[in-house]
């Protein structure tokens, strides 16, 4: 019942808050008429669709009928071994310590590996799990016990071996910087369900930002609006959304009324519409300041929430983040990107080991993602939220030996040939395993999903078609697969 | 007669209007391929033939691809015989199975007619617009207009540019505005010019008297203005993607501000566009090049390089030179030849080999994406600067054959003392044994190391200089010739005190190529790495060296000295060739190329073109039909907020036709010949147009007829750049900083806005007057640049961007009504208007003044007085409150404080009635006519 009291409660809390906001009808939202906000506006659902019907610009609606209403992409930065995780190779334990065969170096190159490195055996104990039996190791305990609900692909792969080209090429569709990156491209094609929060949020832990840096929640050539907005959990949830200190709430109040009463005054004289796009987004900024602070406050969650999630108000993690998550696309936020770093593991360091190193990273985030999709699945939002976890590549089945000597720790090698990504929710079938590797896992031997089909199907998810979602800029169609992706249609449910 | 009688009459009359022109009808105006043919191509066809597909074996990028035999047997096209040609069987055709284009709308009766008469007319190629040459236009005559009001239409107009605005203006029947009232005019000139809002002074001036002569002397003091550089630097700072950092993943420091410095100082000495260009692309091809003309060249070290353990340097240097190439054709010939890297280009006739020829060009500079950023430039000082002329006046006195050896043995020590070049990277080598490519960065020998350095030509060096890093004290590094044990080149007895130096040793010279084998052995006992991060073989150029080694050494040793990333061509030995990627692909080499520029634009090449020097020679030369273009069409896009070419970094196919073509080329035309490529002149001549000096009001009859202004029917009205928004906030509340130049500088930022990978670098804010320097000067980090310019759509600077996209978004309202840095400037507003008050309406009313540049209207100011009330009445209640509102906010809010400022200095009621006007502050500067260039 604990759930159902806590529904009541945000009910009537999101009543009162609707009530002194009043979004779109009277007061501040009178002079409303355009930017990001809904309603009102030229961007308006309405309007849209009439413009849809007119033949215009169809922007703003789906291709077909979505299957998912947002997205929630959780990214090891860094790239987890798959081999550790959810790639069980019986075989590649009986080939451990032995030299890598020539047939598997010949030709390629690595980021560290250098001369003949040995094979290396799993650094876990696996089990199967559900009744789909999945193979998981125990380095995940809660996860398994959501395997039913889970699609793995277990023969993805890439083109880039370093972090940054990797991650720009999964969320930008381009090794290079400069590319709208995949939210971007969400929201652009869908607009925003939202009056109060931005569309596209990013949530970061481990300490660092990725390696590809902003760039991976960039707008690239697509104008900024459609870029992903950062919230920290320290410090301001968005930048510069709290007033300075020493200006009450209701002074900010009215010194946005009377900004905008006279920039409204202005319009009258100067007739530039632009201006009535800059009243419209000051209200904006002050619905932000209203909400933003109060979804990113996780301290009002009750106990038995924050503890299926391992939160505690305050930190900064992974476990927070994904609290986090669920309650903003609880608030119609449209794509939430969460990356946590430290995913790395050559064994340069018992950090970096696949034993404790890997252990403890996965104790960080496991109850978590186990948890956000038990909570998503108990308030009736999983079927229309796609999860989806992986990293920017996998990892080599041999033993990294950096510049030709072995490393202190158990560590495999960046690997761009397999690794595992799996998606939950949002229209995906539960309980399937997709694709097949070798027996020691290092090619992809049934099923490859390249980096360009997993966007190609997390945009059909929401009723995108890839190939039509595209953006002109210097004289050419861009979109986000480049001239590649095929949706992975076996795992759609 | 009645109504219907008319009525037939008229159809009557028109009827045999047609019958008229059916028989009679003069012979139709013969079809542009440039205008109607091309757009046509290249939204029906090109996409499947073109210059990435070519279905069918046709495409219509080029003449000869089109007239020819299809896969099918049919000639595409046969000229004047529309008849005989598949295109238009297979775009007329019934059967959409056999019907092209095979997916969306058939083309339309008047499009197949259209192609129809051009095919009978020959199929004639035209050229595309902007590849013809820039001739000088006419000016056209004045439109006839039955206004009877003279002022705004007739001979409307000051200089010519307005006798081609008027012209279209009048051709689409609306008429031009009145000219911006005096403070507005002077506002928009002082922040176009100079980038910040003009003084008080200059407005009540100019005012007074606001005549011709007045506005020229206003337009000469701003063009004198030092902020000027500032300004126009700014803006190309984003073409040059500058940045403090590297970017990618480490994303450490770069210095390389010299580089923005050269920029202000060429701005502001009004460098012709000519020598501009020609010292950034190449200014080290130059003879005996200066130390200014060096740092020019860092435009193009701007690329950004991967420090990324594990990285490759050759995919990096590949990138950067991709970016090079990129970057020229982008910002001075509009030509995305990023489209030809992987195959030819969609629209244009530039074809994928063309790439890799211009690619050629930038092939042979010296960089390769290594860590420590070589080559760079070394600016010496003091003592530095006199063992310098010390070691020129020893080689002034060596006897020697001729001045043409002495100039060359000058030359040869120069280039070794200022750049260090060029070197032996640790990539080159081969690690053989116990030896590694430390963190991609270092040459590591572990004992008993052995490396390669294969097929290398020492030829007459017999200097080796080795940049060490770790060195052990004691043991020896060998160098043999051909194997591990052939030929010895060189014995090193390793030395402790060479640790981190640079230190030259002797080698045998040897003429033939041979792999070298460098072989590493510790003292006995002894287990010690050693490592180094570069060599330079070199020969000394006269006998005698060893004289100067120490203070060569001692130049090359020293610490602190000031440098900046430079380019430098390769030479002989150590020269590239160029090969085509196939697809883009770096690792698959297709044919070998040479050094040129797209058969397009043959007809402006007057000599061979072999290297950067010779490009940026015909990219200036007054044949080039792109340079003037697409300069002047930049220029004119700051000033009125679009270009005359809205798609300012595309001139091709696909980019947008100029508005008023005859005066683009008139601008252009006069740019080079009659302004002689001097960017001042050229802007004196814009704005001193009428159609600059507008009012930016607009009609509702207006902006449905021309929303976005394209016909120029009204002054421009355009929102800040993030740069001036945040110069001009401190300008006015009198707190900006005018010092110039030097390192970049750190205001206030949020804490934990720098995070990255394996990097520590920390924001550290900047003390005094570096708090309040203009934008130009903030610490640019790729991957994280400064919050509240990026919210106002400041690029990353990662690469070139031409053209910033203007946002309007909640963010920015955000950042300027609660940054620290937009709330400081409101507290100083109203701490200098109580200092001199009279009052607190007349306060108010200042600052209106100050920042708006007019008195409020009544009713404007009502709002404000209402604001002031109900905030004087909230920190009546909460003195606290007040205090709070008029302390710097980043004391209060963030960690990384630079130092304590003082605390409010106000007594009670002072305090909140000082709170209530910041507030007020706050309110005006967050207004849109005070971000908006009106």
């Amino acid at each position: 019942m604990k759930l159902f009291e806590e529904l009541q409660h945000n009910y009537h809390k999101h009543r009162t808050r609707r009530h002194f906001l009043q979004q779109c009808a009277t007061g501040l939202g009178a002079f409303a008429m355009g930017g990001l906000t809904g309603c009102g506006t030229p961007n308006s659902p309405e309007d849209k669709l009439m413009d849809a019907l007119a033949g215009k610009n169809i922007l703003g609606i789906p291709h077909f009928a979505p299957r998912a209403k947002r997205v929630i992409f959780l990214h090891m930065a860094g790239a987890p071994s798959q081999l550790e995780l959810f790639d069980y190779k019986p075989e590649l334990e009986k080939l451990d310590g032995l030299d890598c065969p020539p047939s598997l170096l010949e030709g390629k190159r690595f980021a560290f590996i250098r001369g003949v490195p040995k094979m290396l055996g799993p650094q876990a104990t696996f089990r199967q799990h559900g009744e789909s039996g999945a193979w998981i190791s125990d380095n995940l305990p809660h996860l398994a016990k959501s395997a039913d609900d889970i699609a793995f692909l277990k023969a993805c792969h890439t083109d880039q071996f370093n972090h940054a080209p990797a991650q720009l090429l999964l969320y930008t569709g381009f090794a290079n910087l400069g590319r709208p990156s995949m939210g971007s491209w969400v929201t652009y094609g869908l607009g925003s369900e939202n009056n109060n929060l931005p569309s596209f949020v990013v949530l970061v832990s481990g300490g660092k930002t990725p390696s590809a840096g902003k760039s991976i929640w960039g707008s690239g050539f697509l104008p900024t609006i459609y870029q992903g907005v950062q919230c920290r959990s320290k410090g301001d949830p968005v930048l510069y959304v709290s007033d300075p200190v020493g200006m009450p709430r209701n002074l900010r109040k009215r010194t946005i009324e009377a900004i905008n009463r006279l920039n409204e005054e202005h319009y009258q004289d100067v007739g530039d519409p632009e201006i009535l796009t800059r009243i419209g987004q000051y209200e904006m900024a002050y619905r932000m300041q209203m909400s933003v602070p109060e979804v990113m406050d996780i301290s009002q969650e009750p106990e038995h929430i924050l503890n299926l999630y391992g939160a505690e108000p305050g930190a900064a993690s992974f476990a927070n983040n994904c609290l986090l998550a669920r309650k903003l696309v609880e608030n119609d936020v449209r794509f939430v990107q969460l990356f946590d770093w430290g995913w790395d593991a050559h064994g340069t360091g018992a950090d970096t080991g696949l034993r404790a190193g890997l252990q403890e990273k996965c104790r960080q985030i496991d109850q978590a993602t186990a948890a956000l999709l038990t909570d998503l699945k108990q308030r009736g939002l999983l079927e229309e939220t796609l999860v989806v976890w992986g990293g920017e590549f996998g990892r080599t089945p041999m033993q990294e030996n950096r510049n030709g000597k072995i490393n202190p720790f158990k560590g495999r090698d960046h690997h761009t040939e397999a690794f595992t990504t799996w998606m939950a929710g949002g229209g995906i079938k539960g309980g399937v395993s997709y694709g097949e590797t070798d027996e020691i896992g290092y090619y992809g031997i049934k099923d490859r999903v390249h980096v360009h089909d997993l966007q190609a199907t997390v945009l059909h998810q929401l009723g995108l078609n890839h190939e039509k979602l595209t953006f002109q800029f210097q004289g050419r169609d861009y979109r986000l697969t480049d001239v590649h992706g095929h949706v992975v249609r076996d795992i759609l449910a | 007669m009645g109504a219907s009688r008319r009525l037939l009459f008229f159809i009557g009359t028109a009827v045999a209007g047609v019958i008229l022109f059916i028989f009679f009808a003069p012979p139709a105006k013969s079809v542009d391929y440039s205008t109607e043919v091309k757009p046509l191509l290249n939204k029906k066809c090109i996409a499947c033939h073109g210059g990435v597909k070519k279905s069918g074996g046709i495409s219509f990028l080029f003449r000869e691809e089109m007239i020819t035999e299809g896969e099918s047997g049919q000639m595409a096209v046969v000229p004047g015989r529309p008849g005989q040609s598949e295109v238009i069987r297979r775009i007329t055709h019934t059967d959409p199975e056999v019907r092209m284009p095979p997916e969306g709308v058939p083309l339309t009766k008047e499009e197949i007619d259209l192609l129809s008469r051009w095919i009978e007319e020959g199929a004639e190629w035209g050229e595309h617009w902007a590849y013809k040459p820039i001739e000088h236009s006419e000016l056209p005559a004045y439109p006839v207009s039955n206004s009877s009001n003279e002022n705004t239409t007739g001979k409307w107009g000051l200089n010519e540019i307005d006798r081609f605005v008027i012209k279209k203006l009048v051709d689409e029947g609306i008429y031009p505005n009145e000219p911006a009232d005096c403070a507005s005019l002077v506002r928009r000139l002082s922040l176009d010019l100079i980038g910040l809002p003009p003084t008080p002074e200059m407005v009540e001036q100019f005012c007074k008297d606001p005549n011709e002569d007045h506005y020229q002397a206003l337009v000469d003091t701003l063009l004198k203005d030092p902020a000027f550089g500032e300004h126009w630097a700014s803006h190309w700072l984003d073409l040059a993607r500058y940045a403090d950092t590297k970017g990618f993943e480490r994303d450490v420091h770069r210095e390389i501000w010299h580089y923005r410095d050269w920029l202000i100082r060429a701005f502001n000495q009004d460098m012709p566009y000519d020598q501009f260009t020609v010292e950034q692309l190449a200014g080290d091809l130059l003879p005996n090049p200066t130390a200014d003309q060096y740092t020019a060249t860092a435009f193009h070290r701007n690329t950004m390089s991967n420090d990324e353990g594990g990285t490759d340097n050759e995919e990096y240097r590949v990138q950067a030179i991709m970016d090079r190439v990129n970057t020229t054709w982008g910002v001075w010939l509009g030509t995305t030849m990023n489209c030809v890297q992987c195959h030819s280009h969609p629209y244009d006739p530039i074809r994928h080999e063309d790439f890799y020829s211009s690619y050629a060009f930038f092939n042979n500079s010296r960089d390769e994406d290594t860590h420590h950023d070589s080559p760079r430039y070394r600016y010496y000082e003091d003592t530095d600067s006199a063992k310098v002329d010390s070691i020129r006046a020893y080689i002034q006195a060596l006897s020697l054959p001729s001045g043409e050896v002495r100039e060359q043995a000058i030359q040869s020590v120069a280039q070794l003392v200022y750049t260090t070049e060029p070197k032996i990277h640790p990539h080159y080598f081969e690690f053989v044994e116990n030896s590694a490519h430390g963190d991609t960065k270092t040459l590591v020998f572990y004992p008993n190391g052995l490396v390669k350095l294969p097929k290398f030509t020492i030829g007459k060096d017999s200097l080796l200089l080795i940049s060490f890093g770790g060195v052990p004290d004691g043991g020896t590094l060998t160098i043999h010739r051909d194997s591990r044990d052939g030929p010895l080149i060189s014995t090193i007895e390793l030395k402790n005190e060479y640790r981190g130096k640079n230190v030259f040793f002797p080698v045998s010279p040897w003429k033939e190529a041979a792999d070298l084998y460098f072989s590493y052995t510790p003292a006995p006992g002894k287990a010690d790495n050693l490592s180094m991060t570069w060599m330079v073989f070199y020969q000394p150029p006269f006998a005698g060296f060893e004289p100067i080694e120490k203070d060569v050494l001692s130049l090359l040793n020293a610490r602190g000295v000031l440098s900046v990333p430079v380019m430098m061509e390769s030479k002989d030995k150590y020269e590239r060739t160029t090969q085509v990627f196939e697809r883009g692909n770096w690792l698959v080499h297709g044919d070998t190329v040479q050094p040129g520029v797209p058969g397009v634009f043959e007809n402006s090449v007057n000599a061979p073109l072999t290297n950067r020097l010779d490009l940026a020679h015909w990219i200036t030369s007054p044949q080039n039909p792109l340079t003037a273009r697409v300069a002047v069409n930049r220029f004119w896009e700051q000033l009125f907020g679009r270009g005359l070419v809205e798609t300012s970094e595309d001139f091709g196919s696909q980019g947008a036709l100029p508005s008023h073509p005859k005066l683009l080329d008139k601008l252009a035309y006069r740019f080079m010949h009659t302004h002689q490529w001097r960017i001042k002149s050229l802007l004196r001549e814009i704005v001193s147009s009428a159609t600059y000096r507008q009012s930016s009001t607009v009609s509702s009859a207006k902006l449905e007829k021309d929303p976005y202004n394209i016909l120029l029917s009204r002054g421009p009205r355009v929102r800040l750049s993030a740069e001036q928004v945040r110069d001009q906030t401190l300008a006015v509340s009198g707190l900006l900083s005018k010092k110039m130049y030097g390192p970049p500088v750190m205001p206030p930022q949020p804490d934990g806005i720098w995070s990255v990978v394996y990097n520590g670098a920390q924001w550290v804010p900047s003390t005094g007057e570096d708090r309040y320097r203009r934008a130009v000067y903030t610490y640019w980090r790729r991957t994280s640049p400064y919050p509240s310019m990026v919210s106002f759509d400041a690029p990353s600077r990662e690469f070139c961007v031409v053209r910033r996209i203007r946002t309007n978004t909640p963010l920015q309202a955000l950042v300027a009504l609660n940054d620290p840095v937009f709330l400081e400037a409101a507290q100083a507003l109203a701490k200098t208007s109580s200092l001199r008050s009279k009052g607190v309406e007349e306060d108010m009313q200042a600052i209106f003044q100050k920042a708006i540049y007019r008195m409020p209207t009544q009713s404007e100011f009502q709002q404000l007085r209402q604001v002031y009330q109900d905030a004087l009445t909230e920190y009546q209640n909460d003195e606290q409150a007040a205090i709070d509102l008029l302390t710097p906010q980043d004391q209060l809010l963030f960690n990384s404080v630079a130092a304590e400022m003082p605390p409010p200095d106000c007594q009670e009621k002072e305090c909140a009635e000082l709170a209530a006007m910041t507030v007020v502050a706050n309110v005006i500067l967050n207004l849109d006519a005070f971000i908006t260039k009106e």
